[in-house]
């Protein structure tokens, strides 16, 4: 299924489109094969669109990604066998990031939860959602329905005015603070909203039926402060806030504590140690990882990508995960793993680019401020 | 002074014996915002089809390959401070290196102006 996508193997599979293919095309959208769709990956330019949201608004379609439902008797028990956050004690119209984890602790996907009332709402990856809707259903209970709503999309809208250009159109949306949802109305249709992202900057993810998207992202993209905005930059902003991508700085070999992600291992959890791969994350946690995943400023221009081996001296020690240039820094930035003892900030070591070495600087994440809300009216 | 063009998106300006090449506009307009250009050094030798030059995206980087044989006069040093100049004006101050020529008859498997425009238009 899904993992041909990490074996070269897409051309056996038809690429798929989203349900807004026609309007990215008609918007300029420069169409790219991603995790088995269609998507744009830039409209105008990565670099004007990735500053764009820093500044205004920006509107991503990301219906590629798998929206799930759990519901049913104990059904945040049941969720807690398989993720480390603490997801009973989350209460209605709260979300939480967490992690899929497997019987070793490793990483099978990141996923957001939402406690919608009378069920669990899962936003996972699209690149591993067959996957991980095979590990639910394999590992939860019978009486734990689990549905995957398809005749739904996904937007997100980006950015330090995306609040005043969605309370236009749904004014509850200003109410909300960060890693908050609610259920809503727009021209008739029932959608779900939350204030989250995945760019550092504050905005809203909008939950609404496939019918609706065109009329929504052209209401949205008709005011002034609204842009469209492709993949490209959508990599280039998260890798700015410092957050880790999927089957790149994330994999089943990594466990939550080599990620820098310990704060989705809940202090209950910790205590009651019952997860996934409880033993190898709580002794990563108590002792630290062998490797760290760190954040790296690149000395000079020359951009360092996914794959550079990182050296200390003559020492290879680690790997980038993620990296290119980031617009709002002005400079190439990278993620990576090294060992335990190099992921203090400042510490030097070098990235291995077409055999010359580039000087890299450890440094602490994100490279740009978060602007979350986190209060309404301040 | 005739101008050239591949089927890899780089344009060839002859004038004598000394040739410069670079990136159609069509080229950086695919690669969109350049953020890096790494240009051969003087005196390396190229072959035809051989790697000459790396060009670099935000998104990726890209070969640029030698549209003949030849050995490289010099490479545009400008484009080390300002890279963005292959995306302002990518067939004229946006050059990438100059190199001799070692074979003057690789010349007619190249394109003219009207032949890649034809070309492109295709894709």
């Amino acid at each position: 299924m899904t993992d041909t996508q990490f074996t070269g193997d897409e051309a056996a599979i038809e690429t798929a489109t989203l349900p807004l293919d026609a309007w990215h095309r008609a918007k300029g959208g420069r169409m790219v094969e991603f995790a088995g769709y269609w998507m744009p990956i830039q409209y105008e330019g990565i670099m004007a669109e990735h500053l764009w949201v820093r500044d205004h608004a920006g509107l991503f379609d990301v219906s590629h990604m798998g929206q799930l439902a759990l519901s049913g008797e104990g059904v945040a028990e049941a969720l807690e066998t398989l993720v480390p956050g603490d997801i009973s004690a989350l209460k209605p119209g709260r979300m939480r990031y967490s992690l899929l984890l497997d019987e070793d602790g490793g990483i099978l996907d990141d996923l957001m939860i939402t406690n919608e009332g009378d069920q669990f709402g899962i936003v996972v990856n699209g690149a591993v959602k067959w996957d991980d809707i095979g590990h639910l259903r394999e590992n939860l209970p019978d009486d734990i329905t689990l549905n995957h709503n398809e005749d739904y999309g996904l937007l997100a809208l980006q950015g330090p005015k995306a609040v005043d250009a969605l309370a236009r159109l749904v004014p509850e949306a200003a109410n909300l603070v960060f890693m908050q949802a609610i259920r809503a109305t727009w021209a008739g249709h029932a959608i779900a909203l939350s204030r989250s992202g995945y760019t550092g900057e504050d905005g809203f993810e909008i939950s609404l039926p496939n019918e609706a998207l065109t009329a929504f992202a052209d209401a949205l993209c008709a005011m002034d402060e609204v842009k469209p905005i492709g993949l490209g930059a959508r990599d280039s902003l998260r890798l700015e806030a410092g957050l880790p991508l999927y089957g790149h700085d994330l994999t089943p070999a990594i466990d939550p504590a080599e990620a820098d992600l310990g704060f989705a291992v809940s202090k209950r959890r910790r205590a009651e140690e019952n997860f996934p791969g409880a033993a190898r994350i709580l002794g990563h946690l108590e002792d630290g990882p062998p490797r760290k995943r760190v954040g790296l400023l690149v000395d000079g221009k020359l951009p360092v990508r996914e794959g550079a081996k990182l050296f200390d001296g003559e020492d290879e020690i680690g790997v980038v995960t993620s990296g290119g240039f980031a617009p709002s820094v002005g400079a190439p930035i990278a993620m990576g793993y090294v060992p335990r003892d190099h992921a203090v900030p400042g510490t030097a070591v070098a990235a291995e680019v077409r055999g010359k070495r580039v000087a890299c600087t450890v440094a602490a994440m994100p490279f740009v401020p978060h602007n979350y809300v986190r209060k309404t009216g301040g | 002074m005739p101008r050239y063009f591949t089927e890899e998106h780089e344009w060839i300006d002859v004038d004598g014996d000394v040739a410069t090449v670079g990136i159609t506009d069509f080229a950086q307009g695919q690669l969109g915002d350049i953020v890096f250009v790494e240009v051969p050094d003087t005196g390396a030798e190229l072959s035809k089809g051989g790697d000459a030059a790396v060009v670099e995206s935000v998104k990726a980087a890209s070969d640029v390959y030698a549209p003949v044989d030849g050995t490289v006069t010099e490479g545009n040093g400008q484009l080390e401070e300002d890279p963005a100049l292959v995306n302002s004006d990518p067939e004229g101050e946006g050059w990438f290196f100059r190199m001799t020529l070692g074979d003057k008859s690789q010349l007619d498997g190249l394109m003219d102006a009207a032949a890649y425009k034809a070309f492109c238009d295709a894709l």
